[in-house]
């Protein structure tokens, strides 16, 4: 047998290839690629939220010395503007409001830190002096720096042209069937609730180096992308007119994306564009200040929903209205975020047979806002899950027991929602039953009592969550307004003496897929990962993809390599019956061992491989020499991870100040590859996830400023503001991707902020309190317990 | 940052007279206020004077009743001195609660004390002491120091040396974090010996200031209780998204509770 030894496969916890390099300072980062020549782009921004630009005049810093290029959008005639990937219609069938995002403003600027005009210089601090000599004359406009202020009559707006800001007005699901079942309900509970707005933070500020060779035409882009192929097919096809095949996008190693890497932004554009016009490459990096201005923000709802119950507890039906900020433009994929990655989850767990939902998308002057990790499925669950327990204790029912009355059941799958998805495994009550045993629940009030003994406020709370990933099906998408296929392509290059190189459109930034990718080979294949070469993040290298988001990379990156594996092992029996004059049909392989079947003859992968690439006895008349397959991988459907998460915080009461205590993750993401990497994932979503609930919050001012717009105010999650976070899983099977994964790098921040919101309402429920919003900073709590407005 | 010409003299007298010639240029000692500022181009100084090869203002020495703890002393030196851990743990404990590791690694009493952020930790030391500041100049009471926001009694080409700090009988520190950038939101420094009963606030206010009612009643007596039922007016204190001035007032009592409680 050639199994791999020590055990390689599906389930080892290996340690990730990639750390050794990131640990020792090693990696390849956009902002350590520096090609000769290079030159360096300052991005002038806008001060103000709302203004028209009545003019700029640039010969000045132009003059300055180490200065090549001053441009404005005067100087991109015929460049296109940013495109958006999805396109959603109205109730009424028309197409979304779509208003054009220009690289650089025209005309107008439309939130804090719209670009203005690039000075590209021999340095940094030559380009950025130069820019402070720009003079643009504003005219300063009322801006509208909040949903409820941009559809307020006579509203300013963001964009001519787009009535009451509205970018479009959407639903789902059936309205009448839903006013019927509340007709007919014991109980109906109206809640009402903010999904407060994040800003990304990655650790890698965004950077983009241009370079353009004069001798063949071609073009190469460096950037820090989660979906390099997407970005050339981007920016080439709509904004620059680059062919695919003189646009070369690499984005090397990422620090961190969570979405925010995903859109295409103007500096890829003008650098590329910048470094052709010339003749010189061009950097752009960001720093943090700008990050916070320029980096597509996440979340930000505002929802009214309402839920019928009969008197036993009951879900009959859910109604809900949200209305979700789009910013000043639409960033890539933002329509399709508070749609279907939103209103299609709110069915959740939960058999609720009537669901109607209906969405307005806002224009307003801040930063545009995009998927932010988990995108759309974090709002639905939290909406859901608070509601869930304000209904349980309106109604008088116990928060599990209701939801455990609510859950579809293990033996209900495939199970059709209302809103469009249809799940095909899953079971929570069983990893309900895991967390409360881990979570200790049922010991719950005794803690309580000894935390209020030492003068703390001890409370528990819990989210039973179901998210929707592995996107996505190519056609269902389409039909839903995708303006793209949403598979995935996966290359296994077996080289002549048995090692493997993997190309694969999915994208690595801190996933760990150099690992995990590595192990589905070895336990396929059987060669060892230390042999396996995961290539990824460059269009010259790898032949297609679509990258990395949506927790989709396992569930549809690794089926795809999977595809291709079958197609080595198929090509490979037939070498392998060449050899040992056995038929085809008497060939078995299991792990890197070509078997007769019933016989002891047997070769290695390594020797067909030989054979493949050294066809001397080899059946060449049939088959073609070397040992290398692609698959193009279109999944099925959406994959549905789901579990339980569990908080436990305290209060403490004279500040207000919430320490988490415990959190307790039992999640469901389908087969696991690599254990230890599943229980980073989760424990750095949860951490977001805790970031959201009690400390990240975006605030702007009533005239479009950015309060939060550094890390002197905007707070992040540090290891201290965490608690031991435990990770366990329990597997269903995914039953429509060869592999049965679901994914798990976004069921952590997902889970988890209702379950911490909810811990901090119990710990104040000698206070009556019903809700509180996000984040829960000790100023509210305070404000609360000494009953303060605040 | 904007291009400054750059100097390292090694002697005090050395880098008055920088100073004392350009009145743009600028001491530095850590960098950890100054090369921020500098970074986001809020600050455009001609030359920077950088301190750190001056003799003079290093070290931590006791003097008599006091400590003398020159200015370039980083905040970690201060946080693991034994002396100071001696002598004024209060002292060494806030030191090493400022900032992160990196912070007070690089960062000194001298430059905190001189910039008089309201957020800042040890203006709240050296009032709630009533230490003394010790300069290129002269001798200034802790009392006569801080000025308002950013504001001090030092002159442009004065520089700090060192910080002479009573020694007391009991002193403990508190203090409320501003959950974002970790400075202060709102703090209470606290002591009883030979400047008698101090009560320093800061983070509260634009300027660390004495609270007096409520060193009235430690004098009275010197127990958590009794600075319990004293509230701090909300009036003219700091206001922002973390935090309104009614929350900072209402902290400013919880932290001079938890100090007493710290001094014991
Ligand atoms: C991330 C971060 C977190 C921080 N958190 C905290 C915190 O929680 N609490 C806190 O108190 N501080 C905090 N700080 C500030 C830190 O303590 C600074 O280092 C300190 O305030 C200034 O000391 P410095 O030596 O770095 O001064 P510098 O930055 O070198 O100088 C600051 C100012 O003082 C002047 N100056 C410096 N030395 C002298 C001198 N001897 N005489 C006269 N003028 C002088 C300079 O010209 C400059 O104007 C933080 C800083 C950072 C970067």
């Amino acid at each position: 047998m050639n199994l791999v030894t020590p055990f390689e496969g599906i389930g080892a916890s290996v340690k990730r290839k990639e750390d050794l390099r990131f640990l020792s300072g090693r990696g390849q980062y956009t902002d350590d690629i520096n090609r000769p020549g290079q030159a360096y782009a300052f991005i002038l921004r806008s001060p103000h939220a709302h203004a028209r630009i009545a003019g700029i005049e640039t010969a000045k810093a132009a003059a300055m010395p180490g200065v090549l290029a001053v441009y404005t959008s005067a100087d991109l005639a015929g460049i296109g503007g940013l495109p958006c990937g999805w396109q959603i219609h109205n109730k009424d069938g028309t197409p979304m409001a779509e208003p054009k995002h220009p690289v650089l403003a025209e005309g107008k600027v439309r939130h804090v830190g719209d670009p203005v005009a690039v000075v590209i210089a021999e340095t940094r601090a030559r380009a950025r002096d130069a820019a402070e000599a720009v003079l643009v004359d504003y005219e300063v406009l009322p801006a509208v720096a909040s949903m409820a202020a941009a559809q307020a009559p006579g509203a300013p707006l963001v964009h001519e042209g787009v009535a009451g800001n509205l970018c479009y007005d959407w639903h789902i699901g059936d309205a009448a069937q839903v006013e019927a079942a509340f007709a007919k309900a014991a109980h109906r509970v109206v809640f009402e609730t903010t999904n407060n707005r994040l800003v990304p933070n990655a650790m890698e500020p965004r950077c983009a180096v241009g370079d353009y060779d004069t001798a063949t035409g071609e073009h190469t882009l460096y950037t820090t992308s989660q979906n390099p192929h997407v970005i050339r097919l981007l920016m080439g096809a709509f904004v620059l007119n680059i062919p695919e095949a003189k646009l070369r996008v690499v984005a090397p190693d990422v620090g961190g994306g969570f979405g925010s890497k995903i859109y295409h932004y103007a500096e890829e554009a003008i650098v590329t564009w910048a470094a052709a016009k010339l003749g010189r490459p061009v950097k752009w990096t960001a720093d943090r200040s700008e990050s916070f201005v320029s980096d597509a923000h996440g979340r930000d709802h505002v929802t009214r929903a309402e839920l019928a119950l009969d008197a036993e507890g009951r879900f009959l039906a859910l109604k809900v209205s949200t209305q979700a900020n789009m910013g000043a433009y639409l960033s890539t994929f933002a329509p399709c975020v508070p749609t279907y990655l939103y209103a299609t989850l709110l069915a959740g767990v939960y058999t609720t047979p009537a669901i109607y939902a209906e969405v307005k998308a806002v224009f307003t002057n801040t930063v545009p806002v995009d998927a932010y990790r988990g995108a759309g499925r974090p709002e639905a669950t939290f909406l859901l899950e608070r509601l869930v327990d304000v209904a349980a204790k309106r109604c008088g029912f116990d928060r599990v027991e209701l939801r455990r009355k609510n859950f579809i059941s293990p033996d209900a799958f495939p199970y059709q929602t209302p809103v469009a998805l249809q799940y095909d495994s899953g079971n929570y009550h069983a990893t309900l039953d895991a967390a409360l045993a881990t979570a200790d629940w049922a010991g719950f009030e005794a803690r309580r009592a000894e935390a209020k003994a030492r003068g703390r406020l001890r409370g528990i709370g819990i989210s039973t969550y179901l998210e929707a990933c592995g996107i996505a099906p190519s056609a269902v998408v389409g039909s839903l307004g995708a303006r793209a296929g949403l598979y995935e392509v996966g290359t296994i290059r077996v080289h002549p003496t048995g090692s493997v190189t993997v190309l694969t459109g999915a994208h690595s930034h801190g996933q760990g897929h150099e690992t995990t990718f590595a192990q589905l080979v070895a336990d396929k294949l059987g060669v060892p990962i230390a042999n396996v070469e995961v290539v990824h993040g460059d269009t010259a290298k790898v032949p297609f993809g679509m990258g990395t988001y949506g927790s989709r990379s396992l569930a549809v990156g690794g089926s795809a390599m999977d595809k291709a594996m079958d197609k080595i092992i198929a090509k490979g029996k037939k070498i392998a019956a060449h050899l040992m004059e056995a038929s085809v049909e008497d060939i078995e392989f299991d792990r890197g061992t070509f078997r007769v079947a019933g016989t002891d003859k047997a070769k290695s992968l390594t020797e067909i491989s030989l054979a493949a690439y050294v066809p001397h006895n080899y059946p060449i008349e049939e088959l073609e020499p070397g040992l290398e397959e692609t698959a193009f991988y279109d999944p099925k459907n959406f994959t549905y991870p789901g579990g339980c998460h569990i908080a436990e915080v305290e209060i403490e009461p004279e500040t207000g100040r919430v320490h988490l205590v415990n959190f307790t993750a039992v999640d469901d993401v389908g087969r696991v590859i690599n254990p230890m990497i599943v229980e980073g994932q989760v424990q750095g979503g949860v951490a977001q996830g805790v970031g959201q609930a009690l400390l990240e919050g975006c605030v702007y001012d009533a005239d479009g400023q950015l309060l939060s717009g550094s890390m002197l105010d905007y707070t992040m999650p540090r290891a201290d503001d965490l608690a031991p976070v435990s990770v366990a899983t329990h597997t269903t099977l995914c039953t429509h991707n060869p592999l049965g994964v679901k994914g798990c790098g976004e069921v952590g921040a997902i889970g988890s902020p209702p379950a911490v919101i909810n811990a901090v309402v119990d710990a104040l429920r000698d206070w009556g309190v019903e809700h509180i919003e996000m984040p829960a900073t000790p100023q509210k709590i305070w404000s609360i317990i000494h009953g303060k407005s605040c | 940052m904007y291009d400054f010409a750059y100097h390292k003299p090694a002697t005090l007298a050395d880098a008055v007279k920088l100073l004392a010639a350009d009145p743009d240029a600028k001491a530095v000692s850590g960098g950890h206020t100054l090369i921020p500022a500098l970074k986001l181009r809020l600050n455009k100084p001609s030359a920077l004077v950088d301190l750190s090869g001056i003799a003079e203002m290093k070290g931590i020495r006791r003097e008599g009743g006091a400590l003398v703890i020159g200015a370039l002393t980083r905040h970690a030196e201060v946080a693991e001195s034994a002396e100071v851990k001696a002598a004024i743990p209060a002292l060494a404990y806030l030191a090493a609660h400022i900032g992160d590791v990196q912070v007070r690694n690089r960062g000194t009493l001298g430059g905190s004390v001189s910039n008089n952020d309201p957020a800042a930790d040890y203006p709240a030391a050296v009032l709630g002491l009533g230490a003394t500041v010790h300069t290129s100049k002269r001798k200034i009471a802790a009392d006569d120091f801080f000025l308002g926001m950013f504001t001090t009694a030092l002159e442009p080409d004065e520089i700090l040396v060192a910080i002479s700090f009573p020694i007391p009988e009991k002193a403990g520190y508190a203090k409320m974090k501003n959950p974002a950038s970790r400075y202060v939101m709102a703090g209470a420094f606290v002591s009883k010996g030979p400047m008698g009963v101090r009560v320093a606030i800061n983070g509260a206010g634009p300027c660390v200031f004495r609270q007096s009612a409520m060193e009235a009643a430690l004098a009275a007596q010197w127990s958590p209780e009794a600075v319990a039922g004293i509230k701090q007016d909300a009036d003219g204190l700091n206001s922002d998204i973390h935090g309104s001035a009614e929350y900072r007032a209402h902290l400013v009592t919880v932290m001079a509770k938890r100090a007493v409680a710290a001094a014991g």
